[in-house]
């Protein structure tokens, strides 16, 4: 039995690298990491180091197809691709950063609280929960971003207060559990307080969840981004934002410029999937009938 | 000082009585031994007497004044599984930290060595982690101690040395303790009085 969960483990997590041999699970899963890291720091970079002058109009060269000197091609206005998608990947980033880890520390606290403040705090928890599951994602995301007129700080504000619903519930189960474990029983009788024994004991079991918690909310919350962008509830055009991108490259694609929609489109699912893979090998090592394979 | 249950009365959920109006005393000092046959209720008593389960009826009272609800619990109970008794998160000095500061000589005649309090949990034995949880559990609050099946998964050279140091502590400190088990050698060697779960509880089937 675990021979066979052994080897199905093994063939979806890393099967990138079994071409490198003399690696055992460990070294492959922290090379995946690395690999996926690197891939992203150098997409901000890039966005740093690319001239905002390459995103200028330029009649002159403007509908080309990808070539050596605009690798992704350029739009009707004769922007090149390449750096737009760049420039829209690193915006992306940081508005997925910035709302997975607030809509991570809201599950954390409302996740801690419904476990250990008692009965009705918790079923008033638990009916939020319900009640921002119930309803799609995207149309509590587009209203809570046109109510606060769009732009990043409507996107984001709309992401972290959509996406904190199911680690809630995982946090809250979590907690309810451990509360009931002997160590922390004996702790109360000690003399401890409830609200120490919340932050000394059950705290420090949670940071698995947290932590990976945060890394899988983000491509969630970078493909909300750009599809309510995409919408035209999110960011303003002038951004260069990959929901942007993607929406205004809809208008052209029937006089087949395929570019426009095909490479930035590719590259935002390399970034989501780059996070993806952090996401599940971070878990592959952090839990504890993981970590010692 | 002493330690009595009245009357006390328990089920779980909607279940069969496991204790109908049972009288248990514990006086300072003493050492008493209650035995009896599995899921007889030794270890829901256990928790009933150190405070971790509220009786359904009857009262626990701790010189004639009902429980503490905060602060330091003069009755320490311990577990029969220390893994579960200790935070796996928590080096071993801070688990022995936890109750409070006790002397360094307590924890030498118990055979803690200093090289295990760096130590995680899981790099020590049930045996080991055992002599931890009494030690934590034995501070100068502690007027009573509850051993439910204490030493009942260790073997007898390290069951001698537990009970010795427990009871020699007891002694000194004036502290009673309950004696859980099933073993009746044991509690016989050790109990000055023993009590048969058996016998006294009424109404069961």
């Amino acid at each position: 039995m675990s021979e066979i969960s052994a080897v199905t483990r093994d063939s979806r997590n890393s099967k990138f690298f079994k071409f490198i041999p003399g690696l055992n699970r460990r070294q492959r899963t922290l090379l995946m990491i690395a690999s996926s890291v690197l891939v992203l720091a150098a997409v901000i970079m890039a966005s740093l180091l690319l001239d905002n002058e390459k995103i200028a109009t330029h009649f002159d060269e403007k509908n080309l197809g990808p070539s050596l000197e605009h690798f992704f091609g350029t739009d009707w206005l004769g922007r090149d691709m390449f750096t737009r998608t760049v420039k829209g990947l690193s915006l992306s980033i940081y508005i997925g950063l910035i709302a997975s880890a607030v809509s991570v520390v809201i599950a954390l606290v409302l996740g801690m609280s419904a476990a250990t403040m008692g009965k009705t705090v918790d079923r008033v928890i638990t009916w939020i929960v319900d009640l921002f599951l119930g309803m799609p994602h995207l149309v509590a995301l587009i209203l809570i971003a046109f109510t606060l007129g769009g732009g990043a700080k409507g996107v984001i504000i709309g992401v972290a207060f959509t996406h904190w619903t199911s680690l809630t519930r995982v946090i809250r189960a979590e907690v309810l559990q451990l509360r009931s474990a002997e160590f922390v029983q004996i702790s109360r009788h000690m003399g401890k307080s409830r609200w120490w024994t919340a932050f000394h004991h059950i705290l420090p079991h949670l940071v698995p969840q947290f932590f990976v918690g945060f890394v899988l909310l983000f491509p969630h919350a970078i493909l909300h981004e750009a599809s309510i962008t995409f919408l035209g509830f999110g960011l303003s055009p002038h951004k260069p934002a990959i929901g942007v991108i993607l929406s205004e490259a809809m208008k052209y694609l029937s006089t087949g410029m395929w570019w426009l929609a095909f490479f930035p489109g590719l590259s935002l699912l390399i970034i989501v999937r780059a996070f993806d893979i952090i996401g599940e090998n971070l878990r592959l090592l952090i839990d504890p009938h993981h970590a010692h394979d | 000082m002493q330690l009595r249950a009245e009357n006390i009365s328990f089920r779980y959920g909607k279940g069969d009585w496991i204790l109908k109006d049972f009288n248990i005393e514990l006086n300072q000092g003493e050492i008493l031994g209650l035995t009896g046959p599995s899921g007889c209720g030794k270890s829901t008593l256990a928790k009933i007497l150190a405070g971790y389960e509220r009786p359904l009826g009857g009262s626990v009272e701790l010189d004639s004044r009902s429980f503490p609800s905060k602060g330091f619990n003069p009755v320490q109970l311990v577990f029969q599984h220390p893994e579960k008794a200790v935070n796996p998160r928590w080096q071993m000095h801070r688990i022995l930290r936890e109750s409070g500061c006790q002397d360094d000589s307590l924890y030498r005649s118990l055979g803690i060595e200093e090289s295990w309090m760096k130590r995680w949990p899981n790099e020590l034995s049930g045996g080991e982690l055992q002599r931890f949880c009494v030690a934590r559990a034995l501070t100068r609050q502690t007027r009573f101690l509850i051993a439910d099946e204490m030493t009942t998964m260790l073997d007898a050279i390290t069951q001698a040395q537990i009970w010795h140091v427990v009871l020699e502590y007891a002694k000194q400190n004036n502290m009673g303790v309950l004696v859980v088990s099933h073993e009746n050698r044991l509690i016989e060697r050790l109990c000055d009085r023993v009590v048969c779960l058996r016998d006294n509880a009424a109404g069961r089937t």
